[in-house]
């Protein structure tokens, strides 16, 4: 598995590959639709979260249990509240604005929608640009304000990792039947 | 068969198909699914073109090398799936102007260009900010239980449906 991981050329074609069945993925589930994702937001319809909250248990189960046997590691992003409330927040307002996220805007111009190539990818572009430029400021006068660490809800509880997936799994199902239920 | 032709999934099939993928990139690559940091590196890319090697000093780029790498062709394949997806479907289309927008808005293409334009900056400043976008925290971030990504998620989420709720 380490050879396979340090060839650069392969990973590149897998990276290719995943990707491929990513947009196929995402385009059939409906969310590189502009009306999907803001009907979402709107919350007439529930298609992104229940996509997102199915690929969450299902990913869930199966990344820990690769991890149990040795075979995968975790790889926490860190947080803090001026990264990750300002950053999500700010996000959360382009993401209704635009309706498309660096993901689906990728699948939306796959699929033909020039919204979410003139505007959409020159934007994030421009956007993560930006970001590059103010990052060192940022960086010095609010990245780290309210820091709290890469962590899981396993490692802040101090509790083995699967006494915390299936309660976690069996919250999230229940949130999907719920949601379904209501007729969302 | 059928299914491969059909132009809809159920949600449910959707999402156990990305979990699946999850445990693939994990094992095959060490990869979390995520697409954001993509946009960072062609961003770099790009501006190396127009301002050369001094680009590659700003400490942004020091940690994010602007290059192709596997997230960057996970991307690239996100629109060639997409575009495969809409091929075998048989709903394949240029569109100008989304439904929704053009039922409220009007179907003039400039205004809706100019407000995408928009929402892509304040979407690729957030991303980066955030550390993650809807795939990378949405998704793989959650699936790994990682606080960051919850609180993230119910961010992007919170963000969203207020403004939402404001531009409709």
């Amino acid at each position: 598995m380490e050879k396979l991981r340090a060839n650069k050329r392969l990973q590149l074609l897998l990276g290719l590959v995943s990707g491929i069945v990513f947009g196929f993925l995402l385009q059939r589930g409906g969310v590189t639709e502009y009306d999907v994702i803001v009907k979402q937001l709107l919350l007439r319809d529930f298609i992104v979260v229940k996509i997102m909250l199915t690929a969450a248990v299902t990913g869930m189960v199966g990344v820990y249990a690769l991890q149990s046997v040795g075979l995968a590691t975790l790889h926490p992003k860190p947080g803090s509240v001026g990264a990750t409330v300002v950053g999500g927040l700010i996000f959360g307002v382009g993401f209704a604005v635009l309706g498309y996220c660096p993901g689906t805007v990728a699948g939306a111009v796959g699929q033909g929608a020039l919204d979410a190539l003139l505007g959409g990818v020159v934007g994030i572009l421009l956007g993560a640009g930006l970001y590059a430029v103010i990052y060192p400021w940022l960086q010095r006068k609010l990245l780290s304000r309210g820091d709290f660490g890469a962590v899981t809800l396993p490692e802040a509880l101090g509790l083995h990792p699967w006494i915390v997936v299936p309660p976690v799994a069996a919250i999230l199902v229940a949130a999907l039947y719920w949601i379904e239920r209501a007729g969302l | 068969m059928d299914m491969l032709y059909q132009a809809r999934w159920s949600p449910y099939v959707v999402g156990i198909g990305i979990g699946v993928l999850s445990w693939l990139t994990f094992l095959l690559s060490d990869k979390p699914l995520g697409c954001s940091t993509a946009f960072s590196r062609t961003a770099g890319m790009i501006e190396r073109l127009f301002r050369g090697e001094k680009v590659l000093q700003r400490p942004y780029y020091k940690k994010t090398v602007p290059q192709i790498e596997w997230q960057w062709m996970l991307v690239l394949g996100v629109l060639i799936g997409a575009f495969l997806s809409t091929l075998l479907s048989g709903t394949f289309q240029w569109t100008w102007v989304p439904g929704l927008w053009a039922t409220t808005f009007g179907a003039a293409p400039l205004g809706r260009w100019a407000v995408a334009l928009v929402g892509g900056v304040l979407m690729g400043l957030g991303s980066r900010w955030a550390g993650g976008c809807t795939s990378g925290h949405g998704i793989s971030g959650t699936l790994q239980l990682t606080l960051s990504s919850w609180l993230a998620a119910f961010c992007f989420f919170a963000g969203g449906i207020l403004a939402a709720h404001l531009i409709f």
